[in-house]
């Protein structure tokens, strides 16, 4: 499922002292079936745009265009529930929305909402579970008695539940450990390819956009500063860093070793294509 | 040097627990004045939780703690959250003010300081981590990586003499992680500053004079970050990334290129790269 800004503005608090303008002129699509990598410096406006993406929050100015529903300044709160079936927002530190009694009740308490029958959900409950990597036997256990890192995977088979055909994270690696990250990266990787799914990442994390991403979207005080493939935008550099934005580990490890002399095809993002790269080079010295 | 915090066999178990497993087993370990240590492990594995015995906001079930010559007990535990000023890795938990300056300035207020100075701390902290142009705003309406620069500034100008970051740049982009840490390197030149960093982030254990690494409630092991980050692959297991070299020499491995087994920094491995290429 596409999503589609037109000339979208937002302004939270409008008229009040606190008013802050959020969003300006954004023009930007998160094609269908893409993996797209949302961008930008703290404060960019990242967060904000995201809560455009199930109508969480409306417009101030201009259209978001979600699937088939276009979503307008004047969009009324009613009957936005089977669009936010649609696009799954997994939020920073999902675990903190936990509540129910059982891992079980918990991931069933969102398609129970969308109508579906206690059996039928809490069957979807087991199946999600297994999904996310972990054991059914958790699943009568109270959500309160897991590990940081199995909260969050609970967290995330209760939207999977909602059978969303966009999944939304925000930095959804951010306080676990390398392993946990990689653990986490994987699983999403694999959801996509098992269940076809749209995904908006929006990551601080430059090696994450180099591995997975096939789209980044670059904000900027509130405003699209760029887009492209991950190739396109880790192009150039010195525009990133005006940006206030790195590089991919490998990327900048490349630039010191063009600083010497050695050169590249074609700028390597991961260090899979700069050891493939480099190996090329070396022929004779490879065994 | 003075130890400022001294912890001797100190033993944790959550009271809502069910089996008798303890959370922290005979911990001990010390830290001088002025140093920064950071602390190490994977999730799971108690640094946490220890943090938060040492400035009482956990009760122990034995051992003793002993923070800048005071023993930790229900009668001194007040002065000595005084002394700590602590981070978390969600600063959404501990904010209270209702305006940016609000938020900052209430450690000092429960302090007693003067409102002129008050101000001026208040202004100089947010100054220092960039975060001036906020400062009638509502924290719980910034970003991720602008609160937790807001926690710090609560820090900075609450002035204590230990500084405890619970993942407290976790929220942070690359670059802003940099200025905070450079911040808190301002911060020891400036004041003496104890810096005890619970972290996964490589750049920031590598600030640290010293690195405790923790494992399933335990100090397992602990020495200089050079030291530490030998271990190489094994890093992970301890919570801790692979330094980049160590993450390309598996990679070329992959590749059939044959790799030297010493430790290389960045330098050195790019170094080793290009006399391999020239010389081909």
């Amino acid at each position: 499922m596409a999503i589609d800004f037109k000339q979208v503005g937002f302004t939270y608090q409008p008229g009040t002292p606190f008013a802050t303008q959020a969003l300006t002129d954004i023009n930007v699509t998160i094609p269908d079936g893409s993996y797209t990598a949302l961008i930008g410096h703290t404060g960019s406006g990242k967060s904000t745009l995201l809560q455009h993406l199930n109508a969480l929050l409306k417009p101030t100015t201009g259209t978001v265009t979600i699937g088939d529903r276009v979503i307008t300044p004047e969009t009324s709160n009613k009957d936005l529930k089977a669009l936010r079936q649609h696009v799954g927002i997994v939020f920073q530190f999902p675990e903190s929305q936990l509540f129910e009694e059982t891992v079980a009740k918990d991931i069933a308490f969102g398609p129970q909402n969308f109508g579906a029958s206690e059996a039928d959900a809490l069957k979807t409950a087991a199946d999600m579970l297994a999904l996310v990597g972990l054991d059914a036997e958790l699943l009568d256990r109270s959500p309160f008695d897991l590990s940081g890192g199995q909260m969050r995977r609970v967290a995330i088979a209760g939207v999977l539940a909602m059978a969303p055909q966009v999944l939304v994270l925000d930095e959804p690696t951010a306080g676990l450990d390398p392993q946990g990250r990689l653990e986490m990266m994987e699983m999403f990787a694999k959801l996509r390819h098992e269940r076809e799914l749209t995904v908006v990442l929006v990551t601080h994390q430059m090696d994450d956009v180099a591995n997975y991403a096939d789209h980044v979207i670059v904000m900027d005080q509130g405003k699209i500063a760029k887009t492209g493939t991950p190739q396109e935008i880790f192009q150039d550099p010195q525009w990133l860093a005006e940006h206030h934005l790195g590089l991919p580990k490998t990327t900048a490890f490349a630039q010191q070793l063009m600083a010497k002399g050695i050169q590249f095809d074609q700028l390597p993002l991961t260090e899979d294509q700069l050891a493939q790269a480099l190996a090329h080079q070396l022929g004779g010295a490879t065994q | 040097m003075s130890q400022i915090i001294n912890v001797e066999h100190l033993n944790y178990r959550y009271p809502q627990q069910d089996t008798d497993a303890l959370t922290l087993t005979d911990v001990s370990f010390s830290v001088a004045a002025g140093e920064w240590v950071a602390i190490v492990g994977h999730n799971g594995s108690g640094k946490s939780t220890l943090a938060k015995n040492l400035n009482g906001l956990l009760a122990p079930v034995s051992g003793q703690i002993t923070i800048d010559g005071q023993v930790l007990s229900e009668d001194t535990v007040w002065d000595i959250r005084r002394k700590i000023g602590m981070v978390f890795q969600n600063p959404d938990n501990q904010f209270v003010g209702a305006t940016v300056a609000d938020d900052v300035a209430f450690s000092l207020e429960n302090q007693g300081i003067p409102r002129e100075t008050m101000l001026k701390r208040v202004d100089e902290a947010l100054a220092q981590v960039d975060m001036s142009a906020f400062k009638t705003r509502e924290p719980a309406r910034l970003s991720g990586g602008q609160k937790q620069r807001v926690a710090l500034a609560g820090m900075i100008a609450a002035r204590p003499k230990i500084l405890i970051l619970d993942e407290a740049t976790s929220m942070l982009d690359p670059e802003g992680r940099a200025e905070v840490l450079a911040t808190i390197r301002q911060m020891k030149a400036d004041s003496d500053l104890t810096v005890l960093s619970i972290t996964h982030d490589i750049d920031e254990a590598a600030s640290a004079n010293r690195v405790l690494v923790v494992n399933d409630g335990q100090l397992v092991e602990e020495g200089t970050p050079a030291e530490i980050f030998e271990h190489g692959p094994a890093l992970i297991k301890m919570g801790l990334d692979m330094p980049y070299p160590e993450r390309l020499k598996a990679a070329l491995k992959r590749q059939g290129v044959t790799v030297p087994t010493t430790y290389l920094t960045e330098k050195g491995m790019a170094d080793w790269l290009w006399q391999l290429i020239s010389n081909k």
